[in-house]
């Protein structure tokens, strides 16, 4: 057996228990990354010198026992979103390409406290607009089951390196859907907590209500352990909850009798490839017969969600990347006259066509004269929404949908079409606007042998309820196969 | 028969808050640092980082809402304000539109006819300040400090209720008080601590209507807004004289030049996309907070002159100027409290601390010198134990240094000679030495007495007792 087959919970109590090492951990990742990165370009930022010494260090620590948490050693991936001290930043971004920040972000530093050792940053959508990590200034990212399609996004370089053994876990973001799409396409678990849960301090913004830190990893046991490590209450993030419940690793237990689930028949109507709908049902069955109660029901205002989102997200972003003007850091045009020539083209040059068209959104919706009809009326439907799922949760424990109609595409099919690829979002931006936790499961595959994975939804502040269905539908499936890394001819 | 015309005038009056740390992080607002030394990730709008409010700036404008008679949105936002310049790190300034913190208030105006009128308060909102640029001409660069940046301000924006300069600075001066009182500001227009922009038109006299309206910008201090309110006024009429329109622009007023020029016309005014701030969340000033802050509200001028009338009995003139400083008044009301002599303490404040602060040019807010201090100078005068000659030495140390006065004068031998047969010996010393200014006096010259006890004074180095040396000589001279 390979340490790379081991979880990153596995890795650290193996660390901990001297039978293998922090160092030999990351050479074992570093090998990978060499023997596969080339192809699958998971990484922007991956400096092996660096990577190894802070692997020395973090053994030298756990040696002299003063490092012993519980992902002490273990090789983790960070989305470049997120600042890490020292270490170049981009957001995959060209305006970025030359920013390196003098601080961490909160999730980045938690992680750190726990042991966890950088490998690198990995690639994403530009400024987290995309699903598929196709709009990276630095190259698109190929998933590791088959490298003609993508992994999904924008965490796409944290979900393929989770899935290709480049890390033992990653952070992403997620915002729209941005963690738990690439997670089922990619075959991993992947989770957004409720907003608030981690901060976001140090965290690029896009869409700042919407926008949460989650985990990319092996297993909902991994889930659960970094949950645990990276929740917390962060003073310097206003929108940071104080929660007294983030014991998440308690909720792994195999027992879903008497779990209310509730299917919504419209996440499960039109629109759903086939061959997706009927993986998740399977999974689903298997839920039942360990006793959970399952009842389909009609969740409203399902279609309202998708331009409440974009108008919400892009609004935000728009003032977002203000900051991004040629003054202070990252990229600045070379030649032009005068301060808005400057700007102009400094911004022209920096961001790409899908940050611009969001950008031109946004900043439509909250000109004058429209901000009332589009931007306001955003909210309303974002409070309905919440409202929506409120009602739902009052009957059920958690929800169960998919977490995108297809499995991953084609590289190449989905930016000609930017509706397209924003209608792809269905199942996932609405618990982005009512602020609700989310995990991505592996469930099954297509005929393509493409992953399908299954979306479990909980109430707000009920992680607990979504780790202990996922946990208990992880141990009746078994564990769940790894790429091969082939490419299949279409 | 030729028309006459009214100025129709609004205020909004930028206020910076005396706050410790700025609005949205820790860095110190400390005026004068190096460029760039009073910065951090937030207020230089780095990539990641997130606003914080601070608690002490919703406290002050709410102090100064409740002053000026406004309505406290409990539950207030703030909102983003997008525009692009260099000096404002994010592109965006954090500022209140859609839910300011105070809403509907007035302060009551006196003008100098003695009539009483109300300014009404259209709001206050809290916002963060810009940095700086500084233009290097030799280079042709511009570099940026932020120092400045996220400087808590308030806003005050009045309703156009006023019709003169007179009034505008009646209204700037009534809200000066008020927040120097609060302590919520020193309010100085040359250091910018305070600032107006000025919203003038002008409309036949008994007219409802409004006339199209100009901003004026950079005025900083009471006699440019004085000069630049009846230029612009001038400016007006001439124009309507003419039949020409008024453009409704933003000015800048050239004080040394003493006119205005156009900045920027309403065409060209910026669609700032206001939108609530997603990074922070809603301020909720509970019934709590509120009445806390309500109960530290202290007595403002108008009350403390009532109170001191009846309490001091000390002129209407002296309460007039003691209470125009809440530094000044705590003064007045801590000595007199120690030494029970409120006419006394008045006169020094009236009298010496008012020449030193014209003297080196301060202001009353910069008093240093401790009550306790004051009292005791006024119970070593009153016991006679120091002259008055050496009580005004005394308290020039006491303003400058805050020393004890009991012992200083200890230190430095400066008790009055009271010793009767101490000063009978110099006395005669003087009178026997000046057998001319004896006989003068004695001629009928009563004022060459004058200069018999100077010679005293001057012999006991200041601190004989001037009135038992003005009895002892006029004893001894018409013997």
């Amino acid at each position: 057996m390979s340490l790379l087959d081991l979880t990153a919970t596995q890795l650290a109590k193996a660390i901990k228990e001297g039978r293998t090492t922090a160092v030999e951990a990351m050479q074992a990742v570093i090998e990978q990354i060499e023997n596969k990165d080339k192809e699958l370009n998971c990484y922007v930022t991956f400096d092996k010198e660096a990577a190894l010494e802070a692997a020395r260090k973090a053994q030298e620590a756990i040696e002299a026992g003063t490092l012993t948490g519980p992902l002490a050693g273990v090789p983790v991936a960070v989305k470049d979103n997120m600042c890490t001290k020292d270490v170049l930043t981009t957001c995959s971004s060209r305006i970025l390409g030359n920013f390196v920040p003098t601080y961490s972000a909160e999730a980045v530093i938690k992680l750190e406290e726990a042991g966890a050792v950088i490998i690198g940053k990995t690639n994403m959508d530009e400024f987290a607009m995309g699903s598929t990590t196709e709009t990276s200034a630095y190259g698109v990212t190929k998933n590791p089951w088959n490298t003609a399609h993508v992994p999904g996004g924008s965490s796409g370089g944290s979900a393929a390196a989770v899935a290709a053994d480049e890390c033992f876990f990653a952070l992403g973001s997620d915002t729209g859907g941005s963690i738990r799409q690439p997670a089922s396409y990619c075959g991993v678990v992947g989770m957004k907590p409720t907003y608030g849960t981690v901060s976001r301090y140090g965290l690029i913004a896009y869409g700042s209500s919407l926008d949460q830190i989650g985990p990319l990893c092996k297993d909902v046991t991994d889930c659960a352990v970094i949950m645990e490590t990276i929740a917390s209450h962060d003073l310097k993030d206003s929108t940071s909850i104080e929660r007294h419940d983030t014991d998440f690793t308690k909720a792994l237990v195999d027992d879903v009798k008497g779990m209310k689930i509730g299917i919504p028949s419209t996440y499960f109507g039109e629109g759903l490839d086939s061959q997706v709908r009927k993986t998740i049902l399977d999974a689903v069955e298997v839920l039942k017969s360990k006793g959970a109660v399952v009842e389909e029901f009609d969740l409203d205002l399902v279609d309202y969600a998708i331009p409440a989102y974009y108008t919400i997200a892009s609004a935000e972003a728009s003032s977002n990347l203000e900051r991004f003007d040629g003054v202070k850091y990252g990229y600045r045009a070379k030649d032009y006259e005068g301060l808005h020539d400057m700007y102009k083209k400094t911004r022209s040059e920096g961001f790409g066509p899908e940050v611009k068209r969001r950008i031109m959104l946004g900043s439509f919706v909250l000109s004058s004269g429209y901000y009332d009809a589009y931007y306001l009326k955003a909210l309303k439907v974002k409070a309905l929404i919440k409202k929506a799922f409120d009602q739902a949760f009052a009957a059920y424990d958690v929800i169960i949908a998919p977490a995108a109609p297809t499995t991953a595409p084609v590289l190449g099919s989905s930016l000609s079409d930017p509706i397209k690829m924003y209608l792809g979002d269905i199942y996932t931006i609405s618990l982005n606007l009512a602020g609700l936790p989310g995990i991505s499961i592996p469930c099954g595959f297509d005929s393509k042998g493409l992953p399908v994975g299954m979306q479990i939804i909980g109430d707000c502040f009920k992680e607990h309820n979504i780790i202990r269905a996922a946990y208990a539908y992880e141990q009746a499936r078994g564990a769940f196969p790894k790429p091969d890394g082939k490419k299949e001819a279409h | 028969m030729a028309k006459t015309y009214e100025a129709v005038i609004g205020l909004e009056v930028h206020v910076e808050l005396a706050t410790k740390t700025k609005i949205f992080c820790g860095c110190s607002t400390a005026f004068g640092g190096a460029p760039n030394t009073h910065t951090c990730p937030v207020c230089t709008g780095m990539p990641g980082s997130l606003p914080v409010l601070n608690r002490q700036v919703v406290e002050y404008a709410a102090a100064v809402g409740l002053a000026t008679n406004c309505t406290i949105t409990q539950n207030c936002k703030f909102d983003r304000k997008n525009y692009f310049y260099p000096d404002n790190p994010q592109n965006y300034q954090i500022s209140q539109l859609y839910l300011p913190i105070c809403r509907d208030g007035h302060v009551d105006i006196e003008l100098s006819d003695g009539t009483v009128k109300p300014v009404r308060i259209h709001e206050i909102h809290m916002e963060e300040d810009a940095g700086k640029l500084v233009h290097d001409d030799w280079d042709d660069v511009s570099y940026v400090d932020f120092n400045r940046s996220g400087v808590p301000l308030i806003e005050i924006v009045s309703e156009p209720d006023m019709r003169s300069a007179q009034e505008v600075i009646a209204y700037l001066e009534k809200l000066r008080l008020v927040i120097q009182y609060l302590g919520a500001s020193d309010c100085k227009l040359q250091e910018g601590s305070m600032r107006a922009d000025v919203n003038l038109s002008v409309r036949e006299a008994g007219s409802a209507e409004f006339g199209t309206r100009t901003e004026t910008k950079n005025l900083n201090s009471f006699s440019a807004i004085q000069r630049a309110i009846e230029a612009e006024t001038a400016r007006q009429i001439d124009l309507l004289e003419a039949g020409q329109p008024v453009i409704q622009e933003t000015r800048r007023w050239d004080d040394n030049k003493g006119y205005s020029y156009a900045m920027r016309s309403k065409e060209d005014a910026q669609d700032y996309r206001y939108f609530p701030d997603p990074d922070l969340v809603p301020v909720d000033i509970s019934d709590e907070w509120l009445e806390e802050i309500r109960s530290r509200q202290p007595e403002f001028k108008t009350e403390k002159m009532k109170r001191y009338k009846e309490e001091f009995g000390i002129p209407d003139y002296d309460i007039d100027i003691i209470t125009d400083s809440k530094k000044m008044a705590d003064i007045f009301e801590e000595a007199t409290a120690l030494c029970n002599k409120p006419k006394k303490v008045s006169n020094w404040l009236m009298v010496e601390t008012m020449r030193l602060l014209k003297e080196k040019s301060m202001d009353a807010s910069d008093l240093t010198f401790s009550a306790a201090n004051l009292a005791k100078l006024v119970n070593l005068t009153e016991a006679g134990t120091i002259n008055s000659s050496v009580a005004k030495e005394v308290f020039e140390k006491i303003f400058s240094d805050d020393i004890d006065p009991d012992v200083y004068v200890e230190e430095h031998g400066l008790k009055q000679v009271n010793d009767e047969s101490a000063l009978r010996q110099t006395v005669e010393e003087i009178v026997a030495a000046n057998p001319q200014s004896v006989e003068d006096y004695r001629g009928g010259k009563e004022k060459a007495i004058g200069f018999l006890v100077g010679q005293t004074m001057k012999a006991m180095k200041g601190k004989a007792n001037p009135a038992m040396v003005n009895q002892m000589l006029k004893e001894i001279l018409s013997r």
